[in-house]
């Protein structure tokens, strides 16, 4: 009785959480543009998103700036990392203040803030807003991030492997990369798997640091909501959850056993 | 498995960017248009493309075209600096704060020799009288859109928009401007009024209006007014026609009291930094095959005869976007106003958006909320004091 | 290893750049008037805008504790779960928050409109229409949808590390289900509660799209309001910079109180 109550909740939850995906997988093969009747099959918004030059431009945008923000502050991060590790405890509580900093403010206060300071040095440096502010916009909320994820792996780690590296010879970069690095490695990579998603999936900040000449995709999205009904949005919806979902897939049927996997 | 994912990952950045870069040539010149959404003919429904003719036939230029909701998001973006434009496509009033801020850039008419299609009437308007600025797009009238099923009485008159029998029916323009417009128009006031006691009328008017309204709109009207989600909505001529056409159950009436009656203009900002471009792009728009075919898209007048001669005969003579003279004699066209009023209207706009019935009740609310955390913060201290 | 002090310096320099400074820059907007004077009527006009904050924190407290009465059955029930039941419910709860939040409410739009497809499905057993969307309730729900995953997995996270045996002890001893849920279960599982509600808490009070898109521009919020004095229709950063201040104090004072929550709970926690 107790596990179809349970059964039951898990299943009103995923409803939940699904039933406007659903909705929005459902009307991409909707014949008219009308969002709330289903008149016909037809896959003309597929074909007409792949000629949309502005989506597939704010895509490869998207792409671009996500892949180079979370690969920057992988190795920034994981390098402030290290040095944060070393810091006596007074300075290191300081620091890490800072760090919190942009995780605990509200975006908007981030993507505000970002775009006076990009505004205000834009004659000193000829800087206009674009790919470069996005890009150093999406760095600095990546980074927090990153060393969240790395400062307790090199907490975990023992010291003494590196030392008896030092002592057997290694140069300290070698014992780093031969020692230190593998062992903080799954910090890292969940830092850049965040960042990159997060970074993939910003708009607040993207928003107000982008100007004119830099969009990207959930900044084209939020231009289309606004406007009349353009069932590409939802062909465009539906492509990115088969996508996300055949990389979870991917992932895990790697994990399972061979013939685990539907 | 995080570092699989890693890999997977930046094999598909890696072959993500190995695609070739969308026509992002060396030599690309790139024009940045900023206008109005769902305001330029874009390919669809048959359409012609207006952006990609203009990019055939100037080889090497790319236009990035964005859109705006309103006149006023258009100022802030420009006036904020954070973004920078070569093409603007704003209305009269906006027009004439630009000119006054010093913001736009004099046109050269030797790269715009199309400006001889645009009629005699269009030129030496009100808010650039030297013509030294701007160049019309379109013009309009403001009226009301409603549904012929849920509305069976005649429109004729503001006052319906304040009819408590459609409450939850009417959607509202989300700008200050329109709204106020509106409202001052019911009132019998002029809509550039700059007497305060006036404007204060007009804001209780709005704030009266709130609780019937269903929601405040811009271009989210469109699937709105043609699903049949409300029943009355004032907007512009131009897009009652595409409206109309989507869902032929919807008419357009201007009301008795008038209305306002626009003109948008294309303009150049000081800052562009292809004046030239941005010039031909404004005379590629002006002429008269594009225009018309650009215009049998949006549905907007057109200031040219020469393209309104090129129309399908329904929409050349269409009434609702050329209106009999006894309804444009009730018209007039918003002018810029002065700082104070601007402020005032923005600041009142807000008010109507913000507040309810209930703003009290918030306030109460939140200070009961806070001594309710705080008790029982207290409270586990204390407990745990205690229990220590 | 311990690593060299100045390998943090690249990171404190780029911090101090484009996180301080800029925060600076607000708090120099806020005392600052058109002229660039100092000024205190940017602040002083706060007071005109205290309904705007106390609707966006109503609001954002309704919808955290909604997730968190939603999400903490959800959690525990996971959490509970066979192993490898586990981890696919895990990932279908994180799976929505991959696809760009703009397009799910979008979803939510199609949903609760007058003709939309909740109002059709409840017509054709003769209820409604209901108006669900462009109310209060609907900027609720899409706060609630966006952020419960934010909720659901700090305290999956928590609540799988939980021994099973403690509430088996707990319930030898004589507590009953109330009793192990209020003595036990809560108790141990407050860090995850704290770090959910905030992570909830915090967007829903700062938000501008879900109340603009579900809320349908006459419910407009703290966000919004920030939003609209910058690139939205009322220009004017000053006053913007400064509701931008009141809002970060604010936050900073709310957080404040969830650490004393937490760190006096920590103590006490038996693991």
């Amino acid at each position: 009785m107790r596990s179809i109550g349970k059964k039951l909740y898990l299943a009103c939850c995923f409803l939940f959480l699904y039933a406007p995906i659903a909705v929005l997988i459902v009307f991409s093969f909707n014949e008219s543009k009308n969002r709330a009747t289903f008149t016909g099959f037809t896959l003309k918004w597929y074909a007409s998103l792949f000629q949309n030059e502005l989506i597939m431009r704010s895509l490869f945008n998207t792409l671009i700036v996500a892949a180079a923000a979370s690969i920057i502050a992988t190795v920034l991060g994981t390098i402030a990392a290290l040095g944060i590790s070393g810091m006596r405890k007074r300075m290191r509580s300081a620091v890490m203040n800072i760090t919190y900093l942009p995780v605990i403010n509200p975006e908007i206060i981030t993507g505000i803030s970002m775009m006076l300071l990009f505004v205000f040095i834009k004659e000193i440096f000829h800087l206009e807003l674009g790919f470069v502010t996005v890009l150093i916009a999406h760095i600095t909320f990546c980074l927090p991030y990153v060393i969240l994820n790395v400062l307790p792996k090199l907490r975990q780690m023992d010291v003494s492997l590196y030392e008896a590296a030092l002592d057997l010879g290694c140069t300290p970069v070698s014992a780093f990369i031969k020692v230190v690095l593998p062992q903080i490695m799954p910090g890292i990579a969940s830092g850049f798997l965040m960042s990159f998603t997060f970074s993939l999936d910003d708009f607040i900040i993207t928003y107000f640091t982008s100007g004119s000449s830099f969009q990207t995709l959930p900044v084209t999205i939020y231009s289309m909501t606004r406007m009349k009904v353009n069932p590409q949005i939802n062909a465009l919806s539906t492509l990115m959850f088969v996508a996300v979902l055949v990389l979870l897939l991917l992932m895990n049927v790697r994990k399972k056993p061979k013939g685990v996997h539907a | 498995m995080k570092q699989r994912a890693v890999c997977l990952i930046l094999c598909l950045v890696v072959f993500l960017t190995a695609l070739p870069m969308p026509a992002a040539a060396a030599e690309e010149q790139v024009l940045y248009v900023y206008n109005w959404g769902e305001y330029i003919s874009d390919g669809s429904d048959g359409s012609i493309d207006v952006i990609a003719e203009f990019e055939a036939t100037h080889p090497g230029v790319r236009v990035d075209y964005q859109t705006y909701a309103t006149n006023e998001e258009m100022y802030a973006k420009i006036v904020s600096g954070s973004a920078e434009y070569d093409v603007l496509i704003p209305s009269d009033y906006m027009v004439g704060k630009l000119i006054e801020e010093d913001r736009l850039a004099p046109l050269n008419f030797e790269n715009i020799e199309n400006y001889r299609y645009i009629d005699e009437s269009f030129r030496g308007l009100e808010y650039d009288p030297e013509n030294k600025y701007s160049v019309p797009y379109t013009w309009g009238t403001v009226g009301i859109i409603y549904n012929k099923t849920k509305v069976t009485e005649p429109v004729e008159s503001w006052d319906i928009l304040w009819d408590a029998n459609y409450a939850g029916q009417i959607l509202m323009f989300n700008n200050p401007r329109d709204a106020f417009g509106i409202a001052l128009k019911n009132l019998g006031y002029s809509q550039n009024t700059t007497d305060p006691e006036q404007l204060a009328e007009a804001t209780e008017v709005l704030k009266e209006q709130k609780w019937i309204v269903q929601a405040y709109v811009m271009d989210e009207i469109f699937p709105k007014m043609t699903n049949g989600e409300a029943a009355l909505a004032p907007y512009y001529a131009g897009d009652a026609i595409t409206m109309i056409e989507d869902n032929p159950d919807l008419a357009f009436a201007v009301p008795k009291e008038g209305t306002n009656r626009f003109v948008d203009a294309m303009v150049i900002p000081k800052t562009s930094k292809n004046k030239e471009l941005a010039e031909e792009f404004i005379n590629f728009m002006l002429n008269p095959e594009i225009a018309a075919a650009n215009i049998s898209y949006i549905g907007y007048s057109t200031p040219m005869t020469a393209a309104r001669e090129l129309l399908d005969d329904e929409l050349k003579d269409n009434p609702i976007s050329y209106p009999d003279e006894s309804i444009l004699e009730k018209c007039d066209t918003f002018v810029n106003l002065d700082e104070e009023t601007n402020d005032y209207m923005q600041n009142a706009w807000i008010e109507v958006l913000a507040f309810g019935e209930n703003d009290v009740g918030a306030i109460v609310c939140l200070i009961v909320e806070t001594s309710a955390i705080i008790a029982l913060a207290v409270f586990l201290i204390i407990k745990k004091r205690k229990n220590r | 290893m311990k690593g060299k002090r100045s390998m943090a310096l690249p990171y404190v320099v780029w911090s101090i750049a484009f996180v301080v400074i800029p925060l600076l820059l607000v708090v120099y907007f806020a005392f600052t008037d058109k002229n660039g004077a100092f000024t205190f009527d940017n602040l002083s006009k706060i007071v005109h805008y205290l309904p705007i904050f106390a609707k966006s924190i109503n609001l954002a407290l309704i919808a955290t504790i909604i997730s968190f009465l939603i999400g903490y059955p959800l959690a525990y029930c996971i959490a509970r779960s066979r192993t490898h039941v586990q981890r696919n419910l895990i990932l279908l709860v994180m799976l929505p928050m991959w696809m760009n939040f703009l397009l799910r409410t979008y979803g939510w739009m199609t949903l609760l409109e007058n003709e939309g497809i909740i109002n059709k499905l409840l017509g054709m057993i003769g209820l409604g229409p209901f108006e669900m969307i462009n109310t209060q309730g609907a900027v609720v729900l899409g706060m609630v949808y966006n952020y419960l995953p934010f909720m659901v997995l700090p305290l999956y996270s928590i609540l799988v590390k939980i021994d099973r045996s403690v509430i088996e002890a707990a319930q030898d001893l004589g507590a009953n289900r109330f009793q192990v849920l209020c003595k036990v279960l809560f108790p141990l599982s407050m860090p995850g509660i704290v770090s959910g509600v905030t992570m909830v808490f915090v967007p829903s009070v700062s938000t501008f799209i879900i109340s603009r898109m579900l809320g349908g521009g006459g419910n407009m919020l703290i966000g919004d309001l920030i939003e609209t004095q910058f690139l939205g229709g009322s220009y004017n950063p000053y006053l913007g910079s400064a509701l931008s201040l009141v809002l970060m104090v604010v936050m900073l004072l709310i957080m404040t109180v969830m650490n004393a929550f937490d760190e006096d709970d920590m103590e006490g926690m038996l693991v």
